[in-house]
């Protein structure tokens, strides 16, 4: 029967292909990737280029994707699961026959703007060029003239481990019209410099967007859908909506709050873990105070999201929930308070918390079972840690004492049930 | 289904107690305020750690799994975790928590347990032949020339008890640990910094030779002193990486 599948989204998809390229044609080859390199930018070797390069490559979480664990510093050498297979990540330093040595700016501008590689062909998505469009040309010269200033690593990238079709590359032009407006970030010239500074770094380099928004069934993000939460493909865990306005992710959250978040790994309102606390450790905490300030100046504009239904259950939800408060005050109370308000500086709050509340409920499961620490940071280095429970609790106690939390003080979010935590048993490594 | 009681083994019930203590304490002190009162140790900030290690790093021997950290050289522990860290040693718990964890911490973490001195629990030993026994005390304090396996006690120390700085003591172990370590050397899935002379060790032994090891290991009464030997006090037959000057986690 899988064939017969294959041969179906096979004929569909050329089918789209066609409609894509009369509807929208394709971005590819538009003249606005043309890489004229102005005369006023500074050499290569300038070495206040290269630190700038080095501070917007950490921005830009390179090394997230292009440095395996234990391995050179963006040498590739691993692979980016995807629902569609595994993307291998390409060598970035230097070295001549297997990373960017003989690239040109051209070819460097051509990938980052408009996600197409040097020999012409399509990119992958896993390669976020639909945020990195934004990114501008100066920014662009300082990344290539610091990833020209690393050591040169010779490593072959892994073979391709797409699944047929996803790995005939034509298949991407109907992905490309579909999800990929290429441009430069364009500033508003109604708001501050601080906002504008905050929306480029968001939209473009932080590839915020990637994670926090909702993927379709071919993996795209729509242009409608900006950080209102999604389900990260593959690796299992929710990232939330990031308004800090009405019904959003991050409702009554503080400019000041969102700053220690990205800068320590935790803030009054709650911590950053699983992919973002990978996020915090290599990105975010090196990030200077104003970029991060002007972040949060942006995310608070985030608009007031639509209220969500009250969660409706097949369950007598009430009953779970008592049941589940006796579990929370075993072994959660201690730490978290009788009122789920944490202490501060020391352990998050589980009430009006959008890990404890999204819509899924994977985080919170997750964070029962897995417990764990905080990423250590300049700003929190001996971070307090949560026990895992996924020894000590069954797929049953999880369940109860998750829809416990859900429902308890002001949360008002769905309930989880125990075969659902069965799904979330493993731990995600990579 | 909803069964909140826990079967608590020996060190757990201890957990449970020193919390209880705890809260019954802070109970007394500050009736009126919810949020909890948090002591400033390092024990409490890694809670993550202790519910399968211990508060003092005994292990969890009703696990049969969860290894005793407790007196292991502190540069032994400090290089587990950076191996976890870098993807050399797979055991997916283990790579999450220390996942982000900075040296200096992790180098705090592993002073804290070894320098816990708590008496050893021991795990039940499992049902094995005399001669599976037998085995194991051959390769384990002989070696097996054939093999060109060297005795565990040429580098783990005479009793066992390991030698600072890097070498872990092999006393009071759970027979399931040793015997799922012997064998992640051999499939790769826990390496260190090469050369990594306990993946030669390990590729050499016969498959029955591990269950025989381990099986010895975990039966065998503990020595009068547990602490490990000094260093320099044994002469490695075999190049290791983790004996070498950066082998030492610096």
């Amino acid at each position: 029967m899988r064939w017969l599948l294959r041969a179906w989204l096979l004929v569909l998809l050329a089918g789209l292909l066609a409609l894509g390229w009369l509807l929208f044609g394709d971005s590819s080859q538009n003249s606005d990737s043309q890489p004229a390199v102005s005369v006023e930018m500074p050499k290569l070797t300038d070495p206040a280029l290269v630190a700038k390069g080095a501070y917007l490559a950490k921005v830009g979480d390179c090394a997230g994707c292009h440095t395996a664990r234990g391995g050179a510093l963006y040498a590739g050498g691993r692979a980016i699961p995807t629902p569609f297979g595994s993307v291998p990540v390409p060598n970035i330093t230097p070295d001549r026959e297997t990373g960017l040595g003989q690239w040109e700016f051209a070819d460097f501008w051509r990938a980052m703007h408009s996600g197409v590689g040097r020999h012409g062909q399509r990119l992958y998505p896993a390669f976020p060029y639909t945020s990195y469009t934004r990114v501008t040309r100066d920014d662009a010269w300082a990344i290539f003239a610091y990833l020209r200033s690393v050591p040169a690593i010779e490593q072959r990238p892994r073979a391709s481990g797409l699944d047929f079709p996803y790995r005939i590359r034509t298949t991407l032009a109907v992905w490309r019209s579909l999800y990929f407006r290429q441009g430069v970030f364009q500033p508003d010239a109604r708001q501050s410099a601080q906002w504008n500074r905050g929306a480029y770094l968001v939209q473009g380099l932080g590839h915020c967007n990637e994670c926090h928004a909702e993927r379709g069934a071919l993996g795209g993000t729509a242009a409608s859908v900006h950080l209102t939460g999604g389900q990260i493909p593959e690796q299992k865990w929710y990232a939330p909506d990031l308004s800090t306005q009405q019904n959003g992710g991050l409702h009554g959250w503080s400019e000041q709050d969102i700053v220690d978040l990205l800068q320590t790994g935790h803030s009054a309102k709650g911590t950053a873990f699983g992919p973002m606390a990978d996020v915090v450790a290599q990105a975010t905490q090196h990030m200077t105070a104003g970029d991060l300030r002007a972040i949060a100046s942006y995310l608070a504009t985030l608009p007031p999201r639509a209220a969500r239904p009250a969660p409706r259950s097949a369950f007598d939800v009430a009953k779970i929930a008592s049941a589940g408060e006796k579990i929370y005050l075993k072994h959660c109370a201690d730490c978290h308070g009788r009122d789920g308000n944490g202490v501060a500086g020391v352990y998050p709050p589980l009430n009006g918390n959008s890990a404890m509340s999204e819509p899924t409920g994977i985080n919170a499961t997750r964070m029962v079972l897995l417990g764990g620490f905080p990423p250590a940071t300049a700003g929190n280095p001996r971070p307090y840690s949560m026990p895992p429970f996924a020894q000590q609790l069954n797929d049953s106690d999880v369940a109860l004492v998750v829809s416990y939390i859900r429902q308890a003080w002001g949360n008002k979010a769905s309930i989880v049930r125990p075969d659902q935590v069965s799904t979330y048993r493993h731990t995600p490594i990579d | 289904m909803n069964d909140f009681t826990i079967a608590l083994h020996g060190p757990l019930r201890q957990v449970a107690g020193w919390m209880a203590a705890a809260i019954v304490g802070f109970c007394a002190t500050v009736q009126a305020a919810d949020a909890p009162n948090v002591p400033d140790t390092l024990q409490q900030r890694i809670a993550a750690c202790t519910t399968c290690h211990g508060v003092h790093g005994e292990g969890t021997p009703g696990s049969n799994f969860f290894p005793r950290l407790a007196g292991k050289p502190a540069a032994y522990l400090l290089r587990q975790m950076q191996d976890f860290q870098n993807g050399l040693r797979n055991y997916p718990p283990m790579e999450y928590t220390v996942r982000h964890l900075g040296t200096d911490y992790m180098r705090e973490i592993a002073e804290y347990f070894s320098a816990q001195q708590v008496a050893y629990v021991r795990s039940p030993a499992p049902a094995v032949s005399e001669a599976v026994l037998q085995r194991g005390a051959q390769l384990v304090t002989k070696g097996d020339p054939q093999l060109k396996v060297p005795a565990c006690a040429s580098c783990h120390g005479t009793d066992l008890v390991g030698v600072e700085p890097s070498t872990p003591g092999l006393v009071g172990l759970p027979y399931d640990y040793i015997s799922s370590q012997l064998g992640s050397w051999r499939t790769h899935t826990r390496a260190t910094v090469k050369p990594d002379c306990m993946a030669v060790v390990a590729g050499r032994l016969r498959e029955a030779d591990i269950t025989a090891v381990a099986a010895w290991l975990a039966s065998r009464e503990l020595p009068a002193h547990t602490r490990p030997q000094p260093a320099g006090s044994v002469k490695p037959p075999l190049p290791c990486g983790v004996l070498s000057a950066t082998g030492d986690g610096s």
